[in-house]
């Protein structure tokens, strides 16, 4: 049986605007650090940008680390059947 | 009133007296309505010890109720409740039993009010549990679960030894507060700490819970490990080494998390993950740090129980689990898709969602109490946790690359199932307050305040945007199909090896050392002989042992004929 139904996610269209919108929440978020009031407890929380940067270069070097651990650790499928 | 003083474990325990032998609608209608009815009664209970007689000088305790075991004691009638309903469809009785000894056992264990009692449903975790592994019924499957009794019996061993030590100490057995200033502390400390997953002892989690049923992981990821956190909990409030522990928890599974091919085993790291916090949470000490983990205990059980239920739905309708053959799914199992996304919303700790109202908690309590760099590191597990159980796990199953498999949402019982876990997430998160007056300490938290809806927001959504951007760049690492090694290499690996070329080197010894002495004393025959020869005697040469024989028996004739003349 082929399914010929077009989805949501068959159309590069969609996934553009999917982007889209989470680069405007994005952005939006950022400005909204300058407009809200926050009352914070330590002090690196009133830098500017503070959590997305520090939520973005994290993930960044997450990734990035993780992959360098694949060089080391990664071994076959089957590595402990055999 | 009898019906107070039967402890919650007993209906349990009958219901899998029931199970083994009812079969059907019958079997299915009564393991439904046993944890209702029995959360029920757990409901109406007045707190305080409802049971307890004297063994051997000893106070024993075996239903004690107090807040805190209370929280626990609700999850787990809802988590069982919620995994019964999963597998309504099992038709594996092993299972069905030891499922719900299981669930009894976790629930006599935080209960307990005493050492001993919760050694033997300690225990009986482990010995309830591993059926739910073993019913895989492959090969992977009979070896973790081998490797995974192993390491929970030692933990059970060493709480016995641990328990004993502090009977003799402070000669009572009563589970309360213990710390960490004598011999008995550390032991039950350990004994705690591998249930709990503590690093490197946390390979038989990821080893086993990938390698379970798909409704045996469910139960899995429900018990075992929150009885840990409960036990610290009781034992060790505000034990510094705890925090450092927990935080360390937080942060180094997230990496094997990430390149991980296995969905489940990635939930499964994430799970030690989640842990982390609750147990940071616990080190800290403070009314809202315990409020925190518990209530991130609480919340746990139920989202993770999800995202596994998903998983299992997802390896249930195509067979396969692996990041690399999936993709796609979003269209044939939308109902899945948008459940599985609930979960990870969940465990994201995405505001309105019911991870964000308790791990704040643990993180504003690590702020508040000075501890900086271990805030930092909970951020940064925060913002991992989205990447790879918040991200990685729907894309890889439901999006990404369209895997062309033709698949259908799973059936009615297990869609329910998740539908009802989806349902408290969603409502725990809009509604924290009915959570929060459970807890064991009123705090008078609100975690819906401007600054730290923002705060969270900004986090997730810029961990979305290098998540998007790594892939665009194509720096994201694709799943590839491999074993990642972890400490359980250790004792699968190096261990046997080890002790192979041990074992080796000593036959090869041992067999050198025999030769020489079977050389020497045959030598040494030969000598004795030809020395022999020459003195030889009469008896021990000209008289063979038959003939020995026939004059001794000729001699007993002649007894027993004198013995009939007499």
């Amino acid at each position: 049986m082929k399914d010929d139904k077009k989805h949501l996610f068959d159309d590069p269209k969609n996934i553009k605007y999917v982007l889209h919108i989470l680069y405007v929440c994005c952005a939006i978020l950022f400005i909204l650090d300058f407009v809200i009031h926050r009352h914070v407890i330590h002090s690196w929380e009133s830098l500017w940008g503070f959590y997305p940067i520090y939520g973005f270069v994290g993930c960044v070097i997450l990734v990035l680390v993780a992959t360098w651990m694949r060089k080391f650790l990664m071994r076959t499928e089957d590595y402990y059947d055999k | 009133m009898w019906m107070i003083e039967t402890p919650a474990f007993i209906s349990f325990f009958i219901g899998a007296l029931i199970a083994a032998f009812t079969r059907g609608f019958l079997r299915n209608a009564l393991m439904i309505i046993i944890p209702i009815v029995s959360a029920l009664h757990l409901w109406t209970l007045p707190e305080g010890i409802h049971l307890q007689f004297t063994f051997l000088n000893y106070q024993l305790i075996p239903y004690r109720v107090d807040k805190l075991s209370l929280m626990f004691g609700y999850v787990f009638h809802i988590a069982s409740l919620i995994a019964i309903i999963y597998s309504l469809h099992v038709k594996d009785t092993i299972q069905q039993v030891s499922a719900m000894l299981y669930a009894g056992s976790a629930l006599g264990a935080v209960f307990a009010g005493d050492l001993l009692s919760l050694f033997v449903f300690w225990e009986l975790l482990a010995f309830t549990s591993v059926f739910l592994i073993w019913a895989r019924r492959t090969q992977r499957s009979y070896t973790a679960g081998m490797h995974y009794l192993i390491i929970q019996v030692l933990s059970g061993v060493i709480l016995l030894v641990g328990t004993l030590f502090y009977a003799a100490e402070n000669n009572t057995l009563a589970f309360g507060y213990i710390g960490l200033d004598s011999i008995a502390g550390w032991l039950i400390f350990i004994a705690f700490g591998i249930k709990c997953a503590f690093p490197i002892a946390h390979n038989w989690l990821t080893e086993a819970y990938p390698e379970a049923t798909v409704t045996g992981t469910v139960f899995l990821s429900a018990f075992t490990t929150k009885v840990a956190v409960y036990s610290l909990a009781r034992a060790y409030p505000g034990t510094e080494l705890l925090v450092y522990i927990g935080a360390v928890m937080t942060c180094f599974p997230i990496f094997f998390a990430v390149i991980e091919n296995d969905l489940r085993r990635v939930l499964a790291y994430s799970l030690i993950n989640q842990v982390g916090f609750m147990v940071v949470g616990i080190g800290i000490g403070t009314a809202l740090a315990i409020n925190g983990a518990v209530s991130h205990a609480f919340n746990d059980v139920i989202f993770k129980g999800l995202l596994f239920m998903s998983m299992g739905a997802v390896l249930q309708m195509t067979g396969r689990i692996n990041g690399s053959n999936l993709g796609g799914l979003y269209k044939t199992m939308p109902k899945t898709t948008i459940l599985c996304i609930i979960g990870a919303a969940s465990i994201s700790a995405f505001p309105l969602f019911s991870g964000f109202v308790s791990k704040s908690m643990v993180m504003s309590a690590a702020l508040a109490q000075g501890y900086d760099w271990v805030w930092l590191m909970l951020l940064f597990a925060s913002a991992g946790v989205f990447h790879h159980a918040g991200i990685k796990i729907p894309y890889f199953a439901f999006f990404a690359h369209d895997s062309g498999i033709q698949a259908s949402d799973p059936p009615k019982n297990m869609l329910f199932a998740m539908a009802i876990a989806a349902g408290l997430c969603i409502a725990i998160g809009i509604y924290p307050a009915a959570l929060y007056s459970l807890l064991p300490y009123d705090t008078g938290y609100n975690p819906y305040d401007a600054t730290h809806v923002l705060a969270q927001t900004q986090l997730l959504f810029f961990s979305a945007l290098a998540f998007v951007w790594l892939n665009l760049k194509g720096m994201y690492p694709p799943e590839l199909r491999s074993t990642n090694l972890d400490f359980d290499w250790i004792y699968r690996r190096a261990m046997p090896l080890m002790f192979k070329n041990i074992f080796s080197f000593i036959w090869k010894i041992d067999g050198k050392v025999r030769n020489k002495i079977k050389e020497s004393l045959s030598y040494s025959f030969t000598y004795l002989a030809g020395k022999n020869n020459k003195l030889s005697s009469m008896l021990s040469r000209n008289h063979p042992s038959g003939s020995m024989a026939m004059w001794v028996a000729v001699v007993l004739g002649v007894y027993l004929l004198l013995s009939f003349i007499k």
